[in-house]
């Protein structure tokens, strides 16, 4: 039993909140424009990594900081987004993924340790502001069956307050001339192109646009914890794939729900293996946790072939033809 | 005298450092173990290593024949000094010490195995001139370069045919170079055999992906996208399967050594111009196969147009079955080879898998030899920008060429100009 409430828990934590965001910003890529961007990864890190350096290395203040990290986010959209989208889809696939991954062999390797810590990451010393104006009573408070210290439970208000500000405003731009612009493009290039629309400005609005809402995401990736560049692999974009997919891409709601559900299977089946682990089923929790991985791949595969519209998404909207 | 010069240039001294327990649980010790070898990859034996907390010797031991220390406890976690002393090590670079500064970190999370790697900057001894790093580098990056065109060539016969980037590539690569492992290091075939059985059983390991996944998908009629989402999926599976296999290290190919070979200023292990021969005669046979046999003939015709092709009397299902069979044989083969010039470990085919991407991106999308020019360039790129940065970096050159050519040239340098967007 306590299992099931543990699982359930990650319902409403931090990490929850932020993939879900992190899940948005995929969506406008994916869902709404039909781009094919396999780095989202590496968003968040620029996210995360800014927003820390700024704080920690060059003392800004909170607001300046992540004005600064949402700057730097942007020209690392433009950078990705100028010479591919242009090109077939594979090519953006291709060259996100490729960024991500240069983006993380910085970030863990010694030439930058200076700033970046290395392997070791980043101690959590740059959410002080948002420590200090925790109004909820100091020490452990309960909500429900769980309890949470009284930080967690203030980053998690602040997170889930932001997630809801940003879907709002997903909702009204989706939903606006400028939204249908962009589902047409994913419907089809050329007949927009026809209707005289700027196809190219379009799709480098919407990968900024999701670019900057995934480096939102890991500034609060990282408030609750340290930043750890392990973190921000290719299994960060494709967790994200498959929460996309399973709550239904295209969707305002589906990102969010599908991070939910995700982070109670992941927390559910992560228990699991700690009874496993008792039970001398594996030799330790690590390794055992690789196994969900598994899983997840497979789910992914299973999902985008038999149900690619996930729970909340409309089938015929969502054939993915994009080129 | 050449050799002992060469050997300097590369004084690296490589630490694999294993703090002990993996996840400490109460009462278990804490401390440093672990492996020193120099920059050929060869144990260094009778080295004295030295934990040091501060200003304090917290413990010493000697390294044996293997390169290996015993458990050195500490009191707990917090950053030790690990200093090295080769006084009375065998190698050329007696005399020297070394030192290391590393943190041990109380994680639930990760496997504690850390890399560290003690340049000569720090150290006294003699660095050989620039151009003769720059002609090591070159040579390797060739090796390098050679490899990754044999996986890419794969990657780009079925891109050909399949019409989509495969992005589990990679994972056959592993596949190659686990088999390799196994057979190699814990049945203790001779690496040949172990390299030519690795090779069976990745073409087994093709055949199977297009049976069981791609040709029901074809069947399906699903669209790139979903195809290429599929192949993530798929990656990932396989490679954290293999992660709970096998586990984080990277572990040597095999015991079997074959010493060095000098030529000039360059001096590499006998196995990596075993590797290149191998490399060079199978990029042959498949260039021939491409060009002159029936099958080969056909694969083009599908790759150029798949429906004039099938209207020809060209079985495509085979044909693409064919390929996928083929196109696992070849990166197994490169995982083995790639085991042997690096080491082996369950994420080495997805990085790779990125070089591949740049070298077949450089030399333009389905052009076979351009994917082998191309793979040639990103692997020097990768191996000689070590001279400059540091080497946990050295994979962003690849990664660098291919974002400047998609700005500068898309199509590559052999792709024809046609519209690809």
């Amino acid at each position: 039993m306590d299992i099931l409430w543990n699982s359930l828990r990650e319902i409403i934590t931090p990490t929850t909140a932020a993939y879900a965001l992190a899940a948005i910003g995929l969506n406008v890529h994916f869902g709404f424009t039909g781009l094919l961007n396999f780095g989202q990864a590496g968003f968040v890190a620029v996210g995360a990594y800014g927003f820390a350096i700024a704080v920690m290395t060059f003392g800004l203040s909170t607001p300046l900081a992540i004005a600064v990290t949402m700057l730097l986010a942007a020209g690392y959209a433009l950078l990705l987004g100028v010479p591919t989208l242009r090109l077939r889809a594979d090519y953006l696939a291709i060259v996100t993924i490729a960024a991500a991954e240069i983006i993380r062999f910085g970030l863990n390797s010694s030439a930058f340790a200076q700033w970046t810590g290395g392997a070791n990451g980043l101690y959590n010393e740059y959410s002080d502001w948002l420590k200090s104006s925790n109004p909820y009573p100091s020490g452990t408070l309960t909500l429900g069956p769980w309890t949470f210290t009284s930080n967690d439970l203030w980053i998690a208000t602040v997170d889930w307050i932001v997630v809801a500000a940003v879907a709002g405003g997903i909702y009204l731009l989706v939903n606006s001339p400028w939204g249908r612009v962009l589902k047409g493009i994913r419907e089809d290039e050329h007949a927009m192109l026809s209707l005289g629309k700027n196809v190219n400005l379009y799709k480098l609005q919407a990968l900024v646009i999701g670019g900057l809402i995934g480096a939102l995401a890991g500034i609060l990736y990282v408030q609750p914890t340290s930043v750890q560049p392990f973190d921000f692999g290719t299994r960060m974009t494709f967790n994200m794939y498959t929460m996309l997919i399973l709550g239904g891409a295209a969707t305002v709601f589906g990102p969010v729900l599908g991070s939910m559900i995700f982070w109670v299977v992941m927390r559910f089946t992560d228990e699991l293996v700690g009874l496993g682990v008792q039970a001398g089923l594996f030799d330790n929790v690590t390794q055992g946790s690789q196994l969900r991985f598994v899983l997840v791949g497979v789910a992914l595969v299973l999902l985008v072939v038999f149900r690619p519209q996930g729970i909340l998404g409309n089938r015929t909207e969502l054939t993915f033809d994009a080129r | 005298m050449i050799a002992r010069k060469a050997l300097a240039l590369l004084a690296l001294l490589t630490v694999i450092l294993l703090p002990s327990p993996a996840s400490a649980a109460p009462g278990d010790e804490w401390g440093f173990r672990g492996l020193l070898r120099d920059g050929e990859r060869q144990p260094v034996s009778g080295a004295v290593v030295e934990i040091r907390d501060g200003g304090t010797t917290v413990g010493t031991d000697t390294t044996d024949e293997k390169g290996r220390w015993e458990i050195i406890p500490v009191d707990g976690p917090g950053t030790y000094t690990i200093a090295i002393d080769t006084t009375t090590a065998t190698g050329h670079f007696a005399g020297d010490s070394y030192q290391v500064e590393k943190e041990l970190v109380e994680s639930p999370t990760t496997l504690p195995v850390l890399n560290v790697v003690v340049s000569t900057t720090e150290s006294s001894a003699p660095v050989a001139s620039f151009g003769d790093r720059l002609a090591q580098r070159a040579v390797s990056g060739l090796n390098l370069g050679l490899l990754i065109a044999i996986a890419a060539i794969g990657l780009s016969l079925v891109f050909g045919t399949s019409r989509f980037t495969n992005f589990a590539h990679g994972e056959s690569v592993t596949f190659g170079g686990l088999m390799g492992f196994v057979l190699a290091h814990l049945a203790g075939l001779p690496l040949l055999a172990a390299a030519a059985i690795a090779t069976v059983l990745g073409a087994a390991f093709g055949w199977s992906q297009d049976v069981v996944f791609w040709r029901p998908l074809r069947r399906r009629g699903v669209s790139l996208i979903t195809l290429m989402i599929a192949s993530i999926g798929i990656s990932m599976a396989i490679r954290s399967l293999m992660q709970f296999l096998f586990g984080n290290a990277a572990r040597g190919m095999t015991t079997e050594t074959w010493g060095t070979i000098t030529l000039g200023p360059v001096v590499l292990p006998a196995t990596s111009y075993a590797g290149m021969a191998i490399s060079v005669v199978v990029l042959v046979a498949v260039g021939l196969w491409l060009t002159r046999s029936r099958i080969g003939k056909a694969t083009r015709a599908i790759s150029n147009n798949t429906a004039l092709a099938a209207t020809s009397g060209v079985d495509v299902d085979r044909i693409t079955r064919i390929v996928w069979t083929l196109a696992g044989a070849l990166a197994a083969l490169s995982g083995v080879l790639l085991g042997v010039f690096n080491q082996v470990s369950f994420d080495m085919g997805f990085n790779l898998l990125l070089l591949m991407f740049a070298g077949v991106i450089l030399g333009g999308l389905g052009t076979a030899f351009g994917t082998l020019a191309g793979s040639i360039v990103v692997g020097v790129c990768t191996e000689v920008l070590v001279l400059w940065v540091p080497a946990d970096m050295k994979y962003v050159g690849g990664l660098a060429v291919l974002v400047i050519v998609l700005l500068v040239r898309p199509q590559g340098i052999f792709g024809r100009r046609e519209r690809i967007g």
